[in-house]
């Protein structure tokens, strides 16, 4: 459904493009040997290049290098076979070269798509329009010391891919999607980890609103380095409120740079545009062209794993799920692979996802545990729907032994049922008699099937299984009620 | 006993090895000359200790017979490679108390070549100027006197330390840099032999830089066979430097005795303008006629755009000085200005720390990659820059080497204040066409003025072919018997 703001003088929608700075996954930084690791001490993963010691020159990581080309190739966009590093120039105090070396005119991955799996099970893609590697800068610290900065550059020279989108999304939930399939895919395909709380994932918002069935793009304002999803979804909300707003009241938004304040639940200026820097970029003389050839790109493409878009397609079409069940098991690959081992071996992808996507991912969202750490194993769990696909238990029964799989953790569910005595009654004689109890207890309803309330059939299933405890399975109770009725 | 300072390299190599005096005797009658020369100004930092270690260390070697190639040679090294654990200024004060943790690839090769390191070398601050005085360590003085004279000269620049440390017999040799002539104008100022190899021959890595682009290594030597010994040690593929070629180098000393017979040698007319130093004119037609004595041919070519070979290197080198000076902030090392704020500490230190002509050049190139400038002179440059090169690759199609003066003058008095940078920025007119282009270049001593100070000619020849270089420099130095400042070399 369309997401339209209502103003004062008609209807606005918003037009939002992000600028992900996604942290290449990789042991050493962009430009020198010095280690990524993620909580070490203050200046510990510093080589002489990061701190930008006199005469020090960069020399370009290979493993970066193939990380962005891989994540331009699961982004379907074109590679760049030659790209050129470019010196953006600005002072800051843990910036060390006084410079960053990024990509400007010429980045490694040109325009590429996304696709959005919207939550009502409905995709719409979304284009990329580059991605470019660039140093990260090291960290200022300011509340050691009443009157000085502390500056920690492990961070400084780390590899980033900088992921630009098209101006596709009109909606705060299509900015959320767009940030949780870029995530899925990063993820996939090892080039980042996503956590956005550590900051190996940030996002900048470029906002601007127009009116309803107009095509122009107003001027818009960059919300930066927002650190959670959620709060981006909340700043581009609050920022295209603003801009409605402001134009609603005459005035005219100003092109600028703002933060989100997650507290207050507001954007402010930043930088505004007068005081934008001039970055000088120019290509960095330290460093030749990047080029390669068609070879290295296949080779890297001959290791793309099965991206999510292609994995739900197959769960479609292999385990007969829904659209929005298959797009809720691939986000994580952990969890699609996962559930792909239940489907596999209890040969039922339809009740594998409904134990994995029902039952076990609400236990876990409770617990807040992720796929590695569930209690129950694929094994266990493909064990506990053969028992239900073998008429061993019933889809009641097996929810009580999924609860004890809960608690006993590691334990075979065929152990549960043998130990417990929770098969299922097939033995025909001991259902009988349970049925013939129930109906001569309850005369008047049989009356009232017998003059055609057939729906009532299912109350007395569930009056004979309350009578088992469970165990008589269900399908017999009711062939064997339907004959005794008819009599 | 002999002066030892006389020798050149290559025969002070024989007597070591022949053991006629010991590298210990060698650096010892260095330090002296150095130390008995501190009026010039050629040393910022002199290393008499670690030269004398590193001379025992070669006399071991030599009387093991396990000599390196340059053992116990005594060497200047300018102030703008990295030196380990010993203070690297860069002429400027910015860097005041900065001693790397790190060896310059091209040092650390003369030294693995046991060479000894007598100290570091005065320079132009950051190697921008072409008379050495821009250095905050003070002028460095030439040597050379005009006949009948006592003004003081300049060594030129930005290697002058380097240039008057050779000519002066205080070093056997020196490094230098080139960015737009920093070898070879000094060279030719100081009646010395001063190489900028290709581009790309000899690593950047541990330099400090001015224009990366540019920058290049060399070595200053009292002959031509020497600037071939030293340079055979100085270069070589570099990892850490992006770069650095992958490409073996010619021996260029086993080249020297080749001669130029056959050769096909270019003069370009552009560089002969209305108005050039008749003297110069002169000694250009020489070296000319010493290439057709020695059976080369000797023809005028075209480089039509050398025009603009100026106003194109001072729009990339300032550009490129302008982002590669910014790390001097006053946040990790070197000089640190107290400010109210971040802003006001950068400003402080800077205003303090930065000469004139550094700051002059930091906003030359700031200005030329603004927003809204950049097209009309960093791209406009780098477009003609390309030309530039072309200029030489359709020059090299019909010749092996071009013949051209170094400098359009003799050194000038250090009192002859020269205010407008323009005009100190001309001394590099047939220096800079080679720079941009990354060819190798070379400026041979070959002649005296009137008044008896040393003119030089250099010989340009295509990327990579050092070799065909070394073979019209070594012809140009048996013609031109250069007395040198002692009277021998």
């Amino acid at each position: 459904m369309a997401y339209i703001i209502k103003g004062e003088t008609g209807d606005w929608e918003v037009v939002i493009g992000l600028e992900v700075h996604a942290q290449v996954i990789s042991a050493a930084k962009l430009f020198s040997g010095a280690a990524t690791s993620f909580g070490s001490d203050p200046n510990s993963n510093v080589a002489f290049v990061d701190a930008a010691m006199p005469g020090m020159l960069p020399v370009i990581n290979a493993t970066c290098v193939e990380q962005a080309v891989r994540t331009g190739l699961g982004l379907k966009a074109k590679i760049n076979h030659r790209s050129v590093f470019a010196r953006k120039n600005y002072f800051y105090a843990d910036l060390p070269q006084g410079y960053q070396i990024s990509q400007f005119d010429q980045p490694i991955v040109g325009e590429g798509t996304l696709v959005l799996d919207m939550p009502d099970g409905t995709s719409r893609s979304v284009g990329i329009e580059r991605l470019h590697l660039e140093q990260d800068a090291g960290k200022s610290i300011h509340d050691i010391h009443p009157t000085k900065s502390f500056i920690d550059l492990n961070r400084a020279g780390v590899a980033l891919m900088e992921i630009v989108s098209k101006p596709d999304m009109r909606s705060p939930e299509e900015a959320g999607a767009y940030l949780k399939k870029l995530r899925s895919i990063l993820r996939y395909l090892g080039t980042c980890d996503g956590n956005m709380e550590e900051g190996s994932m940030r996002c900048d918002a470029n906002v601007s609103v127009r009116p309803v069935g107009s095509t122009e793009l107003r001027t818009r304002c960059e919300i930066k380095n927002v650190n959670s999803m959620r709060f981006v979804m909340q700043a581009i909300e609050f920022e295209a409120k603003r801009h409605v707003d402001v134009y609603d009241n005459g005035g005219k938004i100003d092109q600028e740079t703002r933060l989100y304040d997650s507290v207050k639940g507001e954007t402010r200026t930043m930088r505004s545009k007068e005081f934008a820097h001039d970055y000088r970029y120019f290509p960095d003389p330290d460093l030749l062209p990047l080029e390669f050839d068609d070879a290295y790109v296949a080779a890297i493409k001959s290791t793309l794993p099965e991206l999510p878009d292609d994995k739900k397609e197959r769960f479609i079409s292999q385990y007969g799920l829904s659209a929005y069940d298959a797009g809720v098991l691939v986000a994580e690959k952990e969890n699609a692979d996962f559930f792909e081992e239940v489907a596999k071996q209890s040969g039922d992808g339809k009740l594998a996802n409904s134990w994995v996507s029902n039952n076990l991912f609400s236990v876990l969202n409770a617990k807040n545990l992720t796929i590695d750490q569930s209690p129950i194993s694929a094994n266990h769990l493909s064990k506990l729907i053969a028992l239900i696909k073998n008429n061993t238990i019933s889809g009641r029964l097996a929810k009580d032994v999924f609860e004890i799989m809960l608690v006993e953790t590691g334990k075979d569910p065929e152990a549960i049922v043998s130990e417990r005595g929770m098969k299922q009654i097939t033995d025909t004689g001991a259902i009988d008699k349970a049925i013939d109890d129930i109906l001569a207890a309850n005369a008047d309803k049989v009356a009232q099937v017998k003059a055609g309330k057939e729906a009532l059939i299912g109350w007395f299933v569930g009056q004979v299984m309350k009578a088992t405890q469970g165990k008589a399975n269900p399908a017999l109770c009711q062939e064997l009620l339907k004959k005794k009725l008819a009599q | 006993m002999t002066d030892l300072t006389r020798f050149t390299i290559a025969s002070a190599r024989e007597h070591l090895r022949k053991k006629d005096f010991t590298a210990l005797e060698l650096t010892d009658a260095h330090i002296a000359a150095m130390e008995s020369n501190r009026h010039l100004n050629a040393f910022i930092t002199e290393t008499a200790d670690l030269a004398r270690e590193r001379a025992k260390e070669s006399d071991f070697r030599i009387k093991n017979g396990d000599a390196l190639p340059l053992d116990g040679i005594p060497l200047g090294i300018k102030d703008l490679f990295c030196t380990e654990g010993v203070q690297t200024t860069a002429g400027s004060h910015i860097l005041k108390g900065f001693r790397p943790n790190y060896e310059s690839t091209v040092s650390q090769k003369l030294r693995d070549a046991g060479s000894v390191m007598l100290g570091k070398l005065n320079l132009d601050e950051f190697a921008m100027g072409s008379s050495n005085m821009t250095s905050y360590y003070g002028d460095v003085i030439n040597p050379w006197k005009a006949r009948g004279h006592s003004a003081d000269l300049v060594p030129g620049g930005s290697s002058g330390g380097s240039a008057a440390s050779v000519a002066a017999h205080l070093a056997m040799g020196a490094t230098g840099t080139d960015t737009g002539g920093s070898i070879r104008q000094p060279a030719a100022f100081c009646g010395i032999v001063g190489v900028k190899p290709t581009y790309g021959r000899c690593s950047r890595w541990g330099v400090v830089a001015f224009a990366s682009s540019l920058d290049q290594a060399g070595p200053m030597t009292r002959t031509v066979r020497d600037a071939a010994i030293m340079l055979n040690a100085m270069v070589g593929f570099d990892p850490k430097d992006s770069t650095s070629a992958n490409l073996p180098m010619p021996d260029v000393e086993a080249a020297l005795t080749k001669g130029v017979k056959g050769m096909k040698i270019g003069l370009p007319k552009e560089y002969r303008p209305a108005g050039l130093n008749a003297e110069v004119g002169m000694l250009w037609d020489k070296g000319a006629q010493w290439l057709r004595d020695a059976g080369a041919e000797v023809i005028e070519i075209d480089l039509p755009h050398t025009k603009y070979a100026l106003p194109t290197y001072y729009i990339v080198a300032p550009a490129e000085a302008s982002s590669n000076l910014a790390r001097y902030d006053g946040v990790r090392y070197g000089l640190r200005v107290p400010g109210k704020s971040l802003d006001d500490m950068y400003a402080k230190t800077r205003a303090e720390g930065f000469g004139k002509e550094v700051k002059r050049r930091i906003l030359i190139g700031t200005y030329v990659l603004s927003a809204g400038y950049y097209d009309a002179y960093y791209l406009k440059a780098q477009k003609v820059r390309a030309l530039i090169a072309q200029d030489f690759e359709k020059a090299f199609g019909k010749v092996d080497a071009i013949l051209t003066p170094t400098a359009p003058t003799a050194a000038f008095g250090l009192n002859d204040k020269i205010d407008d940078p323009v005009a100190m920025y001309l001394n590099d007119v047939f220096t800079v066409p080679a720079s941009l282009a990354g060819i190798p270049g070379a400026s041979v001593p070959a002649g005296l003025t009137a008044h008896g100070l040393p003119l030089g000619l250099q010989v340009l020849t295509k990327r990579w072919d050092e070799e065909t270089l070394f073979r019209v420099c070594q012809v140009l130095e048996d013609s031109a018997k250069f007395p040198g400042l002692k009277g021998e070399r």
